[in-house]
């Protein structure tokens, strides 16, 4: 009977033990309850300085909000939602994720609070994104803008060209920059599994310019075919660029096997052989140090025309809201503090970011180009959120992107727009 | 004359000694018949034990196992001290859960005790493979004839679209053709470094040389095959091997992933780059037990070394290469890493395994991505079944 009367004290030891842990355990889960996890797709540099925006709020709350990135983010958060263990707040780049997530009842609605935050700090047309069934989830923090052409300023000044305010300028503007031996565009759409983004970005700002606000919002909704004469149009005045081999740098292939933080840079080398590349306010960030450091001497920036003067510049644009996973506390008191101007000026300093905020401080901008930028965004007229993230996955961030990349590599244009139809789900 | 041991049996935990020294101990009682009495009462004493051991484990052991449970769901701890525990409380747990069905089990007679004993230690791990392999299986069907987000039936809509749809048949058809081409390639260049390298002075450098990319991920091998294919335009500096390499030659750069068919076989390149190592060693492993005296006997009947090969060793190793034949066929069938980080599909580059991963995680079509799954699964069956059987013949299992 000794062995076993062993074994049965090792097990009341056990048991004391796991149930030291057990008490050891509930306390640290108390402690670390302050903890806060952000997820989200933006890293590196990006992050950082999110961080420091976050570092703001932990020291003023005493909560402890920790942001974490992934280049998988789009997956990983679905995965992370249906298997029940997501984090507490996520900022999702798409409102159709959102729209998702709220219908599936995955995240929270806002407090009356926040929302109050939000009606005082935004333009409707952000609440608007960040809603569904009419409760408002979201809060939007950075946004990017991308209807922008930069160019290499001294270089463009140097030839004597001059700023396009409208499309038949820039196409003047590019036959005399080919007759001077240069190169107008240089382009970039491969961005790993989420290449072709770039087209469809250009797609839409055409979009915007040619058939107006009304019929691209019946064309994100489906409410006009994938393939309609005005979507035809609009990827013909793209044509005329992409498939032209002299208003290319590189020519269509080089278009597709470029990557699209990459494209800014010949803008940049010496002797200047291109000289244009559309991009959004975030581009800066990819350019050469050297000309990040003197960013207001060695670029310019100006709107993609006007085509048809009935709907002038629109602004086309894109953002991460933040929405809540949990009500754990801290959580609203983090979404509310990101609808605050305090918690932008620090990045908007520092620079890279752009913020929809209709309280801001246009002088808090670090250079001149951004809070030429920002004015531009809060005074547009027209803003429309990015169409590729508002469609279904299927089509936005499938058969769209393939789409414009079939179109770079020479397939028609008919064939093009009714396959993106076919792919539509019914 | 011993005594029979009584003490073997009481401290055994596991069945098989506990089995030994029973069947020790009633052997021994039927030749000590003169004490048959005390014996029994002995018996009796060591039964009454054994079901109060029995009655005192068994609860412990539940209590363990199931606050063991509640406390990792419930709480949180430094990860450290997270899997230090469930370390100690998964080993502890299994221990003791064989030890009191043991216990339990032994209660029965003898003869119901071994029949019952196998099923007791097998079970546990059949039923969990089971849980991971058997469910998802039958539930991929089951979701293959649902609707996208599962929640209502649409018979065979999903494998309509499956067969019809334009980008799944460009799948269709590049698997068909990684299949063909990389089994084909993987194993000639196998068989062929391993025929080679065995008459070769370099026999060993060589095959390690041929041998080593086994070592690298499939997603590894896409990132550093990006830099073979690189293209820049006409001009700038060359980045890519392949076009570093025309350019210098005079030609224009190419896009090696840009245009269907041929990028698929550039692709297909990468994999047999990677699977050749495999083959090789499996194959060159069967040549070396192939008998030098048939082979010797051969020559002196006056055959060339072309009729031995096709002659003799090929029919030799024919069972090797079935078996690698298939592994490799395998592999091709789920190749969906490399698609992933070379083209991620694009340019007419589309897989099975690629458009099952997109259908279910990219455009949350579970249906559609579940029917995929099933399509794969039925191709890859009859040649896991050929692989079994060819196993069985040669009594591996």
């Amino acid at each position: 009977m000794k062995k076993f009367s062993k074994v049965v004290l090792f097990v009341l030891v056990l048991l004391l033990v796991m149930q030291g842990v057990w008490a050891q355990g509930t306390k640290e889960s108390a402690a670390t309850d302050k903890t806060i996890r952000v997820f989200g797709a933006f890293r590196g540099e990006e992050a950082a300085r999110f961080d420091e925006i976050i570092r703001i709020f932990n020291e003023k709350s005493g909560y402890n909000v920790v942001y974490e990135g992934s280049p998988e983010f789009e997956t990983q958060i679905l995965v992370q939602a249906e298997a029940g263990t997501p984090p507490d707040i996520a900022a999702l780049p798409q409102p159709g994720l959102m729209n998702k997530f709220a219908q599936n009842g995955y995240i929270k609605p806002l407090s009356a609070e926040v929302v109050g935050m939000i009606d005082a700090n935004y333009a409707s047309v952000w609440k608007d994104l960040g809603s569904y069934d009419g409760k408002v989830y979201g809060v939007f923090h950075r946004v990017n803008a991308k209807s922008f052409v930069w160019y290499p300023k001294k270089a463009f000044e140097a030839k004597g060209y001059k700023v396009p305010k409208t499309w038949n300028e820039l196409k003047a503007l590019q036959e005399q920059i080919v007759k001077d031996g240069g190169t107008p565009w240089s382009i970039g759409f491969e961005s790993g599994n989420a290449t072709g983004w770039v087209g469809t970005d250009w797609l839409e700002d055409v979009m915007l310019r040619t058939a107006g606000p009304e019929v691209y919002d019946k064309w994100v909704n489906h409410e006009i075919t994938f393939d309609d004469p005005a979507v035809q149009k609009a990827l013909g005045y793209l044509g005329e660029i992409f498939l032209n081999p002299k208003y290319v740098y590189g020519g269509a292939t080089n278009i597709l096997t470029t990557n699209f933080g990459d494209a800014i840079k010949p803008l940049f080398e010496t002797p200047t052989r291109v000289y244009l590349n559309r991009q959004g306010n975030f581009i800066t960030g990819f350019m050469p140090q050297t000309i990040q450091d003197n960013l207001e001497a060695e670029v310019g920036v100006f709107a993609l025309p006007a085509i048809d003067p009935k709907w002038g510049t629109p602004i086309l644009g894109g953002g991460d809201q933040f929405v809540a996973f949990s009500d754990k506390p801290g959580v609203e008191e983090f979404l509310s503090f990101l609808t605050t101007w305090e918690a932008c000026a620090p990045w908007a300093q520092v620079g890279g970011a752009l913020f929809p905020h209709k309280t801001q401080n246009l002088a808090d901008y670090g250079n001149a180009i951004e809070r030429e930028i920002a004015k531009m965004l809060v005074d547009a007229t027209v803003f429309r959120f990015d169409a590729s993230d508002l469609m279904p996955a299927e089509v936005g961030a499938g058969s769209f992107w393939t789409g414009m990349v079939d179109y770079v590599n020479g397939v028609n244009a008919k064939t093009v727009l009714s396959n993106i139809e076919k792919s539509w789900p019914r | 004359m011993p005594r029979p041991s009584f003490q073997t049996s009481k401290r055994v935990g596991l069945g098989k000694f506990y089995i030994v020294s029973f069947k020790g101990f009633r052997h021994e009682a039927e030749s000590l018949s003169s004490k048959g009495e005390a014996m029994q009462l002995q018996i009796d004493q060591e039964k009454r034990e054994r079901t109060i051991r029995t009655l005192v484990v068994t609860p412990i052991t539940l209590l363990i196992m199931i606050s063991g449970f509640l406390l990792l769901r419930d709480i949180q701890m430094s990860q450290i001290l997270t899997t230090l525990f469930a370390i100690v409380w998964g080993t502890v747990s299994v221990l003791a859960l064989f030890y009191s069905m043991n216990l339990i089990v032994q209660l029965f007679p003898l003869k119901k005790y071994n029949k019952i004993i196998p099923f007791v230690f097998v079970g546990p791990a059949i039923l969990i493979m089971g849980w991971y392999l058997l469910i998802p299986t039958v539930r991929s069907v089951y979701l293959s004839f649902m609707n996208r987000n599962s929640t209502g039936f649409v018979g065979l809509e999903n494998y309509h679209y499956i067969f019809t749809d334009a980008t799944m048949r460009t799948a269709f058809g590049n698997t068909v053709l990684w299949l063909l081409f990389g089994t084909a390639f993987a194993v000639l260049f196998g068989l062929m470094t391993a025929l080679l390298a065995e008459r070769s002075s370099i026999e060993k450098l060589g095959k390690t040389l041929v041998f080593l990319p086994m070592a690298i991920s499939m997603v590894g091998a896409g990132v550093i095959w990006k830099f073979m294919y690189a293209y820049k335009p006409l001009g700038a500096n060359q980045t890519g091997l392949l076009n570093a390499l025309v350019v210098t030659f005079g030609s224009n750069p190419k896009n090696w992933l840009g245009s269907a068919p041929l990028n698929n076989f550039f692709l297909i390149l990468i994999f047999v780059w990677l699977q050749s190592g495999f083959s090789l060693v499996v194959l060159s492993a069967a040549l070396k037990g192939v008998p030098d005296e048939i082979k010797e006997a051969a020559r002196i009947d006056g055959a060339g070394e072309f009729t031995i090969l096709a002659r003799i060793i090929l029919p030799s190793i024919y069972g090797s290469i079935v078996t690698v034949s298939t592994t490799i066929m395998l592999a091709a069938l789920k190749s969906f890493d490399i698609v992933y980080s070379m083209t991620n599909g694009l340019y007419g580059t589309e897989v099975l395994a690629s458009q099952q991963y997109k259908q279910m995680f990219k455009f949350l079509d579970y249906g559609r991505g579940s029917a995929i799954a099933v399509v794969i699964l039925l191709a890859v069956s009859p040649v896991i079944y050929y692989n079994l059987k060819e196993f069985n013949k040669r009594e591996v299992f």
